[in-house]
């Protein structure tokens, strides 16, 4: 059977995410017990959580977590690193053996920070650098994968039910200003790791419920700019968009989020702020084939923040809360209920309609 | 009497108990295939003159004619078949080049009848056009603008020049002279009323329809027939033609006979005279040289309107489509060898070029592979039949089809592949004015906007099914298509799985 990156699988899921506005820490035990109620939107075969503000001490550094097949590829990929970054910790990731999760991989974490005789070698800037590395590794070194690449935030994943995998990494000993969820229904899966979500790239993370039908036209277009869809899914080709959109093309996250779930033109003609309507033609105009159409929802997740967003029919469910200083979000309001019984002002987002949350300047 | 050596390939069944001699096939029949014998009362015919236009047979009133092919058959020989044979004979008694018109009619694949469209179950849902918006509109020109902002952090909304579209079809290249007038005037007030464009072709624009140029591309082609600065102006964009599928390689002819009246002046030359285009365009003899007209019809048209440039589908066309993007075009057009033509040496017609299906997935594909795609729309004609050929089309990698047969079949042409002899019995191949004049250009319209209209359900519906509500999402999609009876290496230039994988 082939792995996935081999073959394009379709799935269906559940997300869940939380953020605490003035950067309040938060243990990562209640996502994983939030994802309890929408058990049956998972079937076991992928789960997985990224959490932000979780390595203070180390927040400098970019924090590889990666899988390995065995120890040989391991020693072979740590060469390659020592040739780029300099690493200043290196050890296995913490997990509890439990009956639900088998199977496992090796699983390790490199803080690494890049050469400065590679970068101007290779004449690129850091983040650029250490996307190409990741790059390189998931594209050409059969048995690594690095699955989060980003400063002071990691995601954790395997395959499972996500509550299970939470168990399984320990997630209640770290403590994060926000959180991501991902649980996964594939329609089949070859059972390899990599292939659960979230889906990272340098700080982005992306969690996603959907299966988008403009895959292939957005994979097409996006590899033309050094990205390599490995993995064949949707949740990868959306992070590699975002990341491009935002780092390398220097748009807002309103204005991404314009590009991927771009308003039909019949509501940009009934815009009635001229200058609205002019922004709006010129990002649809500008990236046609990144356009993404086909159910999703996601929960992108970034340094300082989180947005969530719906395909522009609003095809897959997903509802907001607040309580205090946090926002949440979730597939179901169950879930919301489950982290926070009293939560208020539950909103279900329009079909492309992004809520973005932040946290205060300077409170992570 | 000399010997005819070839039996005519039609014969006119009349049916004498419907016939009511009122002569319409005889007035209807420019070819002169009918005509009245007055001592018996009786229509006749001279079949050597026909060539199956089914003109008589859409108008005789009483349903009394058809036009079948004649059973009268040489011995059959698989490698020398009927046609070969007879082409030697029209050859040995002109010593002429031979010279047909239309699309090449060969038995050579076609790979749009090779590959299915995919639709969604269960794991996504298909969307309905009658219920949700479904987009078919799109913009062709560069989209590799860097993103700028204005001193408040805004974008500046400044694109390339783009052309938009209502949907991915335009009416591709047919130049006044080779069509009548009431053809182009059926394709401009369609183009117009559609949100689409129509293309002068190389004959010029004739100054009745400067009116329909936001809706008009204007071609510049190796003759430079009707070009002038108020003829660059007039389109929507400018086109220059390097090549057509039908015919690449060679330039075009159109006989001093069809050069009467405004097509001479259009064209800005003299009546009767011949108006042949050069094979190549004498300033452009190498891939620097086409960079040059590019930006000098920039210049004239002050950088407003996108340049096209169209060439035939041809053995290198991938890497000729890289030079091209790469020379300052705004749109590449590429024509498939099953492309139309007004005339073209058989030979050549017959058996230069290649299919667009395959030369649009390597020019795609190496366009990407080169990561310069979007500096560059994707235009593909060369017979596009359906909107399911358009959907494949789109999936493959095209921004746009350039349609001309499906076109000239709206408008009543049935395909009997004469135009070169320039009596249309349907008025649009034609400039003999009582033959034009069958053609009215308000049913003429009314019939294009009518398959155009069709069309677009159709895509909408074949989108919705896939679960695609735009049709930008499916440009390149080409996890939608699936191959059926295809071998490995065609799958591999198509860039497609085979059905089942």
């Amino acid at each position: 059977m082939k792995r996935e990156g081999e073959v394009r699988i379709p799935s269906g899921c559940a997300i869940a995410a939380v953020i605490s506005k003035d950067g309040n820490r938060m243990s990562g035990q209640k996502i994983y017990e939030c994802m309890k109620p929408m058990h049956d939107r998972s079937n076991g075969l992928g789960g997985g959580f990224a959490g932000y503000g979780i390595y203070p001490e180390y927040k400098d550094f970019y924090a590889f977590h990666m899988f390995f097949d065995d120890r040989d590829t391991r020693k072979n990929c740590e060469v390659f690193l020592k040739e780029r970054f300099e690493i200043v910790k290196s050890e296995i990731i913490p997990t509890r053996k439990i009956p639900q999760i088998t199977n496992e991989p090796d699983i390790w974490r490199y803080f690494v920070t890049p050469l400065k005789s590679m970068m101007e070698k290779m004449q690129t800037d850091e983040k650029e650098f250490v996307a190409r590395s990741v790059m390189k590794i998931n594209t050409e070194m059969k048995g690594a994968f690095v699955f989060s690449s980003g400063k002071n935030m990691g995601a954790f994943k395997a395959v499972g039910f996500s509550e299970d995998v939470g168990v399984f990494y320990r997630l209640e000993e770290y403590e994060g200003y926000s959180w991501t969820a991902h649980g996964r229904y594939p329609t089949n899966t070859p059972g390899w790791w990599g292939g659960a979500h979230p889906f990272t790239l340098l700080d982005y993370s992306i969690v996603h419920n959907g299966e988008i039908s403009s895959y292939d036209a957005n994979r097409r277009f996006i590899e033309m700019f050094g990205y390599k869809c490995n993995l064949q899914t949707d949740t990868e080709v959306i992070t590699y968009i975002m990341d491009y959109l935002i780092r390398v093309k220097g748009l807002t996250l309103k204005e991404a989020a314009g590009v991927i779930a771009a308003p039909f033109w019949s509501t940009i003609e009934g815009k009635s702020d001229p200058a609205e309507r002019e922004r709006l033609t010129y990002l649809r105009t500008m990236f046609p084939s990144l356009l993404v159409t086909g159910p999703f929802s996601i929960v992108l997740g970034f340094d300082g923040g989180l947005m969530a967003l719906n395909d522009r029919l609003k095809l897959r469910s997903m509802v907001v809360g607040e309580k205090d200083d946090k926002v949440y979000i979730a597939s179901e309001e169950a879930a919301i209920r489950s982290m926070e019984p009293d939560a208020e002002n539950i909103w279900a987002p329009t079909g492309g309609e992004p809520v973005i949350i932040k946290v205060k300047d300077g409170a992570y | 009497m000399s010997i005819r050596y070839i039996y005519p390939e039609f014969e006119v069944v009349r049916n004498e108990n419907r016939c009511i001699a009122c002569r319409v096939c005889e007035r209807q029949c420019a070819n002169e295939v009918h005509s009245y014998n007055e001592e018996k009362n009786v229509m006749i015919s001279d079949e050597t003159k026909c060539v199956n236009c089914q003109r008589c047979v859409s108008l005789c009133p009483t349903r009394a004619l058809k036009i079948v092919k004649s059973d009268c058959t040489l011995r059959e020989n698989a490698n020398w078949q009927n046609d070969t044979i007879k082409e030697i004979y029209k050859q040995a008694g002109s010593g002429g080049v031979l010279l047909s018109s239309m699309g090449n009619p060969k038995p050579l694949p076609v790979y749009w009848d090779k590959i299915l469209i995919n639709a969604s179950q269960v794991t996504n849902p298909p969307i309905d056009p009658l219920r949700e918006p479904m987009e078919t509109r799109v913009f062709l020109g560069k989209k590799n603008g860097e993103i700028e902002r204005d001193e408040n952090g805004n974008l500046k909304c400044s694109l390339p020049p783009q052309l938009e579209l209502s949907m991915p079809v335009m009416f591709s290249a047919m130049s006044y002279g080779s069509i009548s007038y009431n053809a182009h005037a059926s394709l401009a007030r369609a183009a117009t009323e559609l949100g689409i464009l129509y293309n002068t072709g190389e004959g010029g624009l004739h100054e009745d329809f400067y009116v329909y140029g936001p809706n008009t591309i204007v071609q510049v082609a190796s003759g430079r027939f009707g070009v002038h600065e108020d003829y660059l102006k007039a389109g929507a964009a400018v086109e220059i033609k390097m090549g057509q599928g039908a015919k690449p390689g060679i330039g075009g002819h159109l006989p001093g006979a069809k050069i009467v009246g405004d097509v001479s002046k259009t064209r800005m030359i003299p009546e009767g005279s011949d108006a042949i285009s050069p094979a190549p365009h004498h300033d452009i003899y190498s891939i620097e040289d086409l960079r040059q007209l590019v930006f000098s019809l920039k210049e004239a048209t002050e950088y407003k309107k996108p340049v096209i440039v169209k060439v035939a589908a041809v053995h290198n066309i991938a890497a000729i489509a890289s030079g091209i993007a790469r020379s300052g075009a705004d749109i590449i057009a590429i024509d498939g060898f099953r492309g139309g033509t007004g005339a073209a040496p058989t030979r050549i017609r017959d058996n230069v070029g290649i299919p667009i299906e395959l030369a649009l997935a390597s020019v795609d594909q190496r366009l990407r592979d080169e990561g310069i795609r979007n500096t560059v729309s994707l235009v593909v004609g060369g017979s596009i039949r359906s909107a399911s050929d358009v959907i494949k089309a789109i999936a493959l990698g095209a921004d746009a089809c350039y349609v001309a047969t499906a076109a000239l079949l709206a408008l009543g042409c049935h395909l009997c592949r004469t135009c070169q002899s320039g009596k249309c019995n349907w008025g649009i191949a034609t400039q003999r004015p009582d033959l034009v004049k069958r053609l009215n250009p308000d049913i003429g319209s009314e019939r294009l906007v009518n398959l155009m209209t069709a069309w677009r359900h159709e895509i909408k519906e074949l989108m919705g099914g896939m679960g695609i509500n735009s049709i930008e999402a499916l440009k390149g999609n080409r996890l939608m298509l699936r191959g059926v009876g295809l071998n490995e290496k065609e799958l591999e230039i198509l860039g497609i799985s085979h059905a089942g994988e």
